[in-house]
């Protein structure tokens, strides 16, 4: 098996919003490392700690509908709960309907003592916004993620 | 490659993207193009391919890379065979901006800046994911939907000449509450009367120019005058709501087989269900931010009061900068009922409108056009050259020119709020890192973006006005 370096997410320029590429060796990963490269454009994640889990059940007939929801499923608990979170754990399985997500989110209730916003994340938006697998190595692929926050 | 219409305009031709069915126009003066990214023509480009668009999908001088349309966008689509997208929107629905004006000068207000500020900033909640003060019922939120500021009057919330200074006085026709979804519900409830944060501020200004004596006198503004500006949206509830409805759009864009250059894009044929259906909840939205605004105009007269016992604050007026109306306009020569989208964009009627407030009509409507941090604001008056050229729309701001992410590695928030305040500007904000975001130099100056507009008989210049203090998130 070839090991490839592969960075989890970057950020990508943009003039008014924020917009990543995440990454993950498998679909899973990509979904997990989405919602770090959101949470990551809003808070530190090491001020983050891990004191609740809250979860996420979704599903889509498409992957891209399944991210996009997934992504703004944490937007709107973040929202509600008034909590921020950095650990993701998504489990996927093809269901009648397409695709059925189940997540499992690490994180704690806002203190505005210790949590310093960089930025408020209003929502995910659909441009440019895809999810793909690309081949790197033979029998070894990568699935990225392109997505542009609206903040 | 764009072709030059007039010294103002620039035409973005048929053939720069593929099914554009009619040409891109952005009004922008050639050194304000300079700065205008590609991405941006790109997306004016992406608009012209929606069918039922009208004459042109538009620009205006502050116009910068958004998603789906660009940030200064605008385009009328045609009742029977156009479309509603809420790409031409965008999340925050009804973001906006309100003027206040006081009788109180400049001098008499600056020893007590300090004191102003810091309760403006304690009693009207700002940042991210900030509560509000108020504790409403379903039923009052379910009211704030349907009947916007109206309804913030009828509670309690200022008097009802507000309203008359409102545009559509502070209440869209046709707000569906039933069509907002119990997520948007349940994230906008306890968010009336807050701020938000980013680009949100709640600013003390004094007029420090006049340009036109005649219409500063008609929105009665003289040069030493204080005013407030109250610059915020709908909040979670319209971010969610915009995120509800693009996913059925998505679904309805395959179901009517319309092709899209971007996702963002997502719409429905008028009429369909499924554009009555975001129409509905869209509009409740906005009559939830004008609600919103309404609420902190009244926290704000509260807050002057304490200290100018016998203080007035009327409002001038308050406009959408995010929103799609149904408003009537002329097309090759006959009255059309045209879907209005701006995004980014101001309605800027001109004289003689009926939608205009009585005390305004004969000049035409104000525009008020407010600066990045630290930068002034104007007050422009809606013209004829808008109703001619732009389905009588302006510019609503500077627009950006450095991203964010830069402008962190730039600049430090403490620096930033260390500038302001050698400058004389008293600057409270929850958030010192977003502060860095939000710095002065990361906009395109304001009045190279107004100079076009003014020059294009859109909006005339009226006057300028600079910040004393400001409240951010």
């Amino acid at each position: 098996m070839i090991y490839i370096k592969m960075k989890p997410f970057e950020y990508l320029e943009h003039t008014a919003d924020v917009k990543f590429r995440a990454r993950g060796r498998s679909l899973e990963e990509v979904f997990e490392n989405a919602a770090l490269a959101m949470l990551g454009a809003m808070i530190d994640p090491s001020t983050v700690r891990l004191d609740e889990t809250w979860t996420v059940e979704t599903e889509s007939e498409s992957l891209e509908d399944l991210l996009y929801r997934w992504l703004s499923e944490i937007l709107y608990l973040f929202e509600v709960e008034l909590a921020v979170f950095s650990k993701f754990e998504v489990a996927l399985e093809e269901s009648e309907a397409g695709w059925r997500l189940s997540g499992r989110i690490g994180g704690e209730r806002v203190d505005p003592k210790r949590h310093l916003f960089e930025t408020e994340v209003k929502a995910v938006t659909l441009h440019q916004f895809e999810i793909k697998r690309e081949a790197v190595e033979e029998g070894d692929d990568i699935w990225t993620a392109q997505v542009v926050l609206d903040v | 490659m764009l072709n030059r219409v007039d010294d103002y305009i620039f035409e973005v031709p048929v053939g720069h993207q593929k099914g554009m069915l009619v040409p891109g126009r952005i009004f922008i003066s050639e050194k304000l193009l300079a700065q205008v990214e590609p991405g941006t023509i790109d997306q004016v480009a992406n608009v012209a391919t929606l069918p039922g668009i009208v004459n042109y999908s538009m620009a205006m001088p502050d116009a910068h890379l958004g998603y789906g349309f660009p940030i200064g966008g605008v385009a009328a689509f045609r009742e029977d065979g156009g479309v509603i997208s809420p790409g031409g929107v965008g999340f925050d629905i009804n973001c906006g901006v309100r003027m206040l004006r006081t009788d109180l000068r400049a001098d008499e207000v600056a020893p007590m800046i300090s004191n102003l500020v810091e309760d403006l900033f304690h009693d009207i909640p700002s940042g991210v994911g900030a509560k509000g003060r108020l504790r409403v019922s379903e039923h009052e939120l379910d009211e704030a939907f349907t009947r916007g500021a109206a309804w913030a009057v009828e509670a309690g919330f200022g008097v009802p000449e507000d309203l008359e200074h409102c545009e559509e006085n502070g209440q869209l026709q046709g707000a569906k509450s039933d069509q907002v979804s119990l997520k948007a519900r349940k994230r906008g409830r306890p968010q009336l009367g807050t701020l938000g944060s980013g680009n949100h501020f709640l600013e003390i200004q004094r007029v420090d120019r006049i340009f036109d004596e005649r219409l500063a006198e008609q929105f009665g503004l003289f040069e030493g005058q204080v005013t407030v500006m109250i610059h915020c949206g709908s909040r979670g509830a319209g971010h969610q709501i915009c995120t509800d409805h693009l996913q059925v759009l998505s679904k309805a864009v395959r179901k009517y087989g319309i092709e899209l250059p971007d996702k963002q894009l997502a719409c429905a044929p008028l009429g369909t269900p499924e554009a009555d259906s975001y129409f509905g909840a869209m509009a409740a939205a906005a009559n939830y931010a004008w609600a919103n605004r309404q609420i902190i105009s009244a926290w704000t007269r509260e807050v002057f009061e304490r200290y100018f016992a016998d203080a007035r604050l009327d409002l001038v007026y308050d406009v959408a900068h995010n929103v799609a109306k149904v408003e009537e306009h002329s097309v090759d020569g006959s009255k059309e009922r045209l879907y209005v989208h701006r995004k980014g964009a101001t309605r800027a009627f001109g004289p003689g409108r009926p939608e205009i407030p009585a005390a305004y009509r004969e000049v035409g409507q104000p525009v008020l056009i407010p600066g990045s941090m630290g930068t002034p604001s104007y007050v422009l008056c809606g013209s004829r050259g808008a109703m001619r050229l732009t389905f009588g729309s302006a510019c609503h701001g500077a627009g950006r020119i450095m991203s964010r992410t830069q402008a962190k590695k730039t600049y430090a928030g403490t620096e930033v709020r260390d500038g302001l305040t050698r400058r004389g500007i008293k600057v409270m904000a929850t958030s010192p890192k977003m502060l860095a975001e939000e710095a002065p130099e990361v906009y395109k100056p304001s009045d190279e973006v107004v100079d076009v507009v003014h020059h294009l008989d859109i909006a005339r210049k009226v006057a300028r006005v600079v910040p004393l203090g400001v409240s951010k998130g």
